[in-house]
């Protein structure tokens, strides 16, 4: 048997591993040890098979998607939808980020929740996600790829809403889940026209028949794209829905950085990637695509300035780095965009696991001292260096990497975005305007990092005399993993090493079969010689400068930890305060919406209607009609009578005639 | 002539119906009624019903009049007043007797030849004597062996059973009278 | 006797009993009347049976028969039922003998 022919293991080793932690967590939560055991082996033990799948694939790479049928799921006469897994290169490299950085996490999840009562209910949920994740990347068709899409907003429901005691939490975790679902409808509505136009929703036949049966820039190819990214903006956090994901915050660190930068918010990128055929086919679709990532990538960018809990400086960081993802696959980019989901991958996992060792030391210190500081205040911090040695070495990493600094991974993907954004303006000359964003948003990237470092690591600690005794550095449980990420962070790079710098463009070639449909019909040309160099020279010095910039604005004023600092004015307000899109979005959607199902559904329909006139009108006619009948039964024999002797009269009237 | 005495009795039945169901008296109401039978007896008796005229006097006159006239004596009913039903009720009732009446006569205009020709659903008039043998058979059986005998083969032969049956119901009958009637079950 | 007589007039009156006695169980209050309306009713039939045996042979006298043995055992059971009823109402006028009333 073929680890290609066991690829459905990988989904079902964490399946099991949902079932046992969630039976313990009903009925011996406080099996801690083998929840562990469970939960990360079963994780590794995924990350074994995606392995082998990859190796085998790369023993002999496929034209088309292997198909691995596991049973048939909705035979309706022309609806013939099978549960099976699509094994190709794509879904290779998706299996094994999600799989290995999920294994990382899973680690490192040991450590930072020992302490929490929920521990097993967490690994259930954790393996669940990973089940979903894997269900979606592993697709091979629509309503398959539907359910793990589905599935994974559920999951972030429940890590969101871990500590629904909190209700801050529980809102958080239902304001997701109801984005979400918004981008959802996008998808199904595509799915029912790719069902209209094809006739069929799997995967491979689109891809297959797409040029044939579309026009290109036509009325239904553009509305299938533009749905489809509906869902992606709902599940990738880009404009419009992206607020639930700075929200999403009130979740564990790991969940955080498990869901929310490496693995959920990446399923729209992956969908993109996956569906390049269609994109291709749709070039306005692909300029709103590449449009949106661009403004969003600014847009959370300039918003992270701002903010000082330290994981919403993250969650920004992860809905501007999306923007850049999705700059790139707009473009006809789409292994670039791949490229930088993965790198992204590791050092947004590597930025959030570090959080947490900062947060896990914030919390002990102020647990001792019974303090009711916010330990995730990053006013609260500073100086960390001393105390958290390796967290701020392996940070630093991240942040060279997501500033964009050679030789750091991050420079690599997010130079080849930018470079392609800049060569389709060629073609489009908006494109031009998208580049500009794209450079900014990366100066703003680099600052807003350096800040964070600035505010956390560097400088004189604002925690307190007493608190400084209790801060200390993580476990080997905790730090492992991070150091694995840092090492990625590096040299993630030589994933893709462009060819002016010697490589080989390693992933590009591997994932060509797949998007060669796509990138067939984009037919974009990537600078060359004098043009790249210039590119190159220019992202490099944004990122340095921005750097620099950072720092020196950050540590030029002694900061005041946050009971005592004061409130923003002006523009950092707005900046603070997200430029109130929440509030517009409360009083333009939520509260019309609230009215509409209080006033009209709930006193017009459910009570008036359905109460009022189904069930006591049901009611009321029953008693008027019985009230008539009543009439009938006089208890006198004379009417019984008269009556017998009609109906008599009416039996004889028919028997004669 | 038997035609004459036929009308006579028919009008003296009718009369003595009218008259029972219009007077006020219970007693005057059974004895009207008790006429009327006697009147229908002897109608039976001018259509070959030997038989059962003999009967229905002993009968019904004899035994079940007697039984009515008991209860209105034991109920002391005999000074009653009006209990005619009020002017609605007589409305309705026209119009229901009228509508009956109208069905019914019909009737009149029946001859046997008519009948059989309905029956035999001929279109030329059939022969009553061959649609209906059964009658013709059971005068001659009552010319062999006398009115009861022409009766008793058929009621002990062929009506065996409601016999039975109707001989049951009797006792029912008697059980369920004396029961209801006990002032202490 | 030379075939049947007497057919149709013989159906006619009793067509003309029969409604009588339906008229008298209508105008009656009188539970006994009322009773006394309903054997002029079955006399009506039993003419009817009568008339249309001289045609059908002796099953229709065998019907005559049993029908007045069961007009006498309901003329029996009847009047104790009334006479139970008077027992407790102390009336037989039917407007009284209301207790089926819904």
């Amino acid at each position: 048997m073929t680890f290609i022919h066991a690829v459905w293991l990988a989904v079902a080793l964490p399946l099991a591993g949902f079932l046992v932690n969630g039976a313990l967590a009903l009925w011996r939560p406080r099996a801690k040890g083998l929840v562990s055991v469970v939960g990360a082996g079963v994780l590794l033990g995924a990350f074994a098979v995606s392995l082998g799948v990859f190796l085998e694939l790369w023993r002999e790479p496929p034209h088309v998607p292997i198909v691995v049928r596991l049973w048939s799921w909705l035979p309706v006469e022309r609806l013939q939808v099978d549960l099976a897994f699509q094994v190709d290169q794509l879904s290779a490299v998706m299996l094994l980020i999600v799989t290995g950085v999920g294994s990382l996490i899973h680690l490192f999840s040991v450590g930072y929740m020992k302490e929490d009562p929920g521990y097993a209910r967490y690994f259930a949920y954790l393996n669940l996600f990973v089940v979903f994740m894997l269900v979606l990347v592993l697709g091979s068709s629509f309503p398959v790829m539907f359910i793990g899409w589905e599935g994974v907003g559920l999951c972030s429901y429940l890590l969101i809403g871990f500590w629904f005691t909190e209700k801050a939490n529980a809102d958080a975790g239902k304001k997701a889940f109801i984005m979400n679902r918004i981008g959802d409808f996008g998808f199904l509505v595509a799915m029912f026209f790719i069902w209209r136009t094809f006739g069929s929703l799997d995967l491979a036949y689109v891809t297959e028949h797409a040029p044939d049966m579309l026009l290109p820039g036509g009325a239904i190819v553009t509305a299938i794209t533009l749905f489809l990214f509906l869902g992606c903006t709902g599940k990738s956090a880009q404009i419009p829905l992206y607020t639930w994901l700075p929200d999403a915050m009130a979740g564990p660190t790991p969940v955080s950085a498990l869901i929310h930068a490496a693995t959920m918010v990446t399923a729209g990128v992956y969908l993109v990637a996956r569906t390049n055929v269609l994109f291709a086919l749709a070039p306005l679709s692909s300029t709103v695509v590449a449009g949106v990532g661009a403004l969003t990538a600014l847009f959370a960018a300039t918003i992270g300035l701002r903010q000082y809990d330290i994981k919403r400086v993250l969650a920004y960081s992860t809905v501007s780095q999306l923007g850049y993802m999705f700059l790139g696959v707009g473009t006809g980019a789409y292994v670039a965009g791949v490229f930088h989901l993965a790198t992204h991958a590791f050092f947004k996992a590597l930025l959030f696991l570090g959080s947490g060792s900062v947060i896990h030391a914030m919390h002990h210190a102020y647990h001792a001292t019974h303090s009711h500081d916010d330990a995730q205040d990053m006013r609260n911090m500073g100086g960390l260096r001393r105390y958290l040695p390796w967290t701020f070495g392996l940070m630093v990493i991240a942040t060279l990497a997501i500033a964009g600094i050679p030789p750091f991974s991050g420079f690599f993907s997010k130079d080849e975005i930018l470079a392609a954004a800049f060569a389709r303006g060629g073609d489009i000359p908006v494109y031009y305007l998208f580049y500009a964003m794209g450079v900014v948003a990366a100066l703003l990237t680099a600052f807003y990092m350096a800040r964070l470092m600035a505010m956390t690591f560097l400088g004189a600690n604002r925690t307190g005399e007493k608190e400084r005794a209790h801060l200390h550095e993580a476990p080997w449980i905790m730090t492992g993993p991070l150091v694995v990420l840092g090492v990625l962070s590096l040299a993630g790079g030589a994933l893709n090493l462009p060819h002016f710098v010697g490589g080989h463009a390693a992933l590009e070639r591997w994932l060509e079969p797949v998007m060669e449909p796509g990138t067939k019909l984009t037919r974009l040309v990537m600078p060359e010689g004098s043009t790249e160099y210039l590119l190159v020279g220019a992202a490099v010095a944004i990122g340095v400068l921005g750097l620099v910039l950072g720092f020196r604005a950050t540590l030029r004023r002694p900061i005041l930890p946050a009971r005592q600092a004061p409130a923003d004015t002006g523009f950092g307000l707005v900046l603070n305060r997200k430029y109130y899109v929440d509030e517009l979005y409360d009083a333009v959607v939520v509260r019309p919406f609230a009215w509409l199902s209080r006033v009209v559904l709930w006193k017009g329909v459910d009570q008036g209607l359905v109460d009022g006139v189904g069930v006591n009108g049901a009611a009321w006619v029953s008693r008027l009609a019985g009230g008539g009948l009543r009439l009938l039964q006089t208890g006198q024999v004379g009417i019984y009578v008269v009556l017998f002797l009609v109906g008599a009269l009416w039996i004889l009237r028919a028997v004669i005639r | 002539m038997s035609e004459a005495v036929f009308y006579i009795f028919a009008v003296a039945a009718v009369a003595g119906a009218t008259l029972c169901i219009l007077q006020r008296n219970p007693v005057a109401s059974a004895m009207w009624l008790m006429s009327t039978m006697f009147s229908l007896a002897a109608i039976y008796v001018l259509l070959g019903a030997e038989l059962i005229g003999i009967l229905q006097i002993l009968v019904y006159v004899g035994a079940i009049m007697v039984v009515f006239l008991f209860v209105i004596m034991l109920l002391n009913l005999t000074h009653a007043t009006s209990d005619m039903r009020g002017p609605g009720t007589v409305g309705a009732t026209v119009v229901i007797i009228g509508l009956l009446l109208i069905e019914l006569l019909a009737l009149w205009r029946y001859t046997p030849r008519r009948l059989a020709a309905e029956l035999a659903q001929a279109p030329v008039l059939a022969d009553p004597a061959t649609v209906f043998a059964a009658g013709e058979l059971s005068r001659q059986e009552a010319a062999a062996r006398g009115v009861v005998g022409a009766l008793a083969a058929p009621l002990f032969q062929i009506y065996l059973v409601p016999f039975e049956i109707t001989s049951i119901l009797l006792l029912a009958a008697i059980v369920g009278a004396v029961v209801l009637a006990k002032r202490k079950i | 006797m030379t075939g049947p007589t007497f057919l149709g007039p013989a159906l006619g009156l009793s067509a003309v009993l029969f409604s009588l006695g339906v008229a008298g169980v209508l105008l009656r209050r009188n539970a006994i009347v009322l009773f006394m309306c309903i054997e002029l009713m079955l006399n009506a039939v039993n003419l009817t049976f009568v008339a249309l045996a001289q045609l059908h042979g002796a099953s229709g006298y065998i019907m005559v028969l049993f029908v007045m043995t069961v007009a006498a055992a309901e003329a029996a059971v009847g009047l104790a039922i009334i006479l139970a009823v008077f027992r407790q109402r102390q009336s037989v006028d039917l407007q009284n003998i209301n207790l089926l009333r819904g």
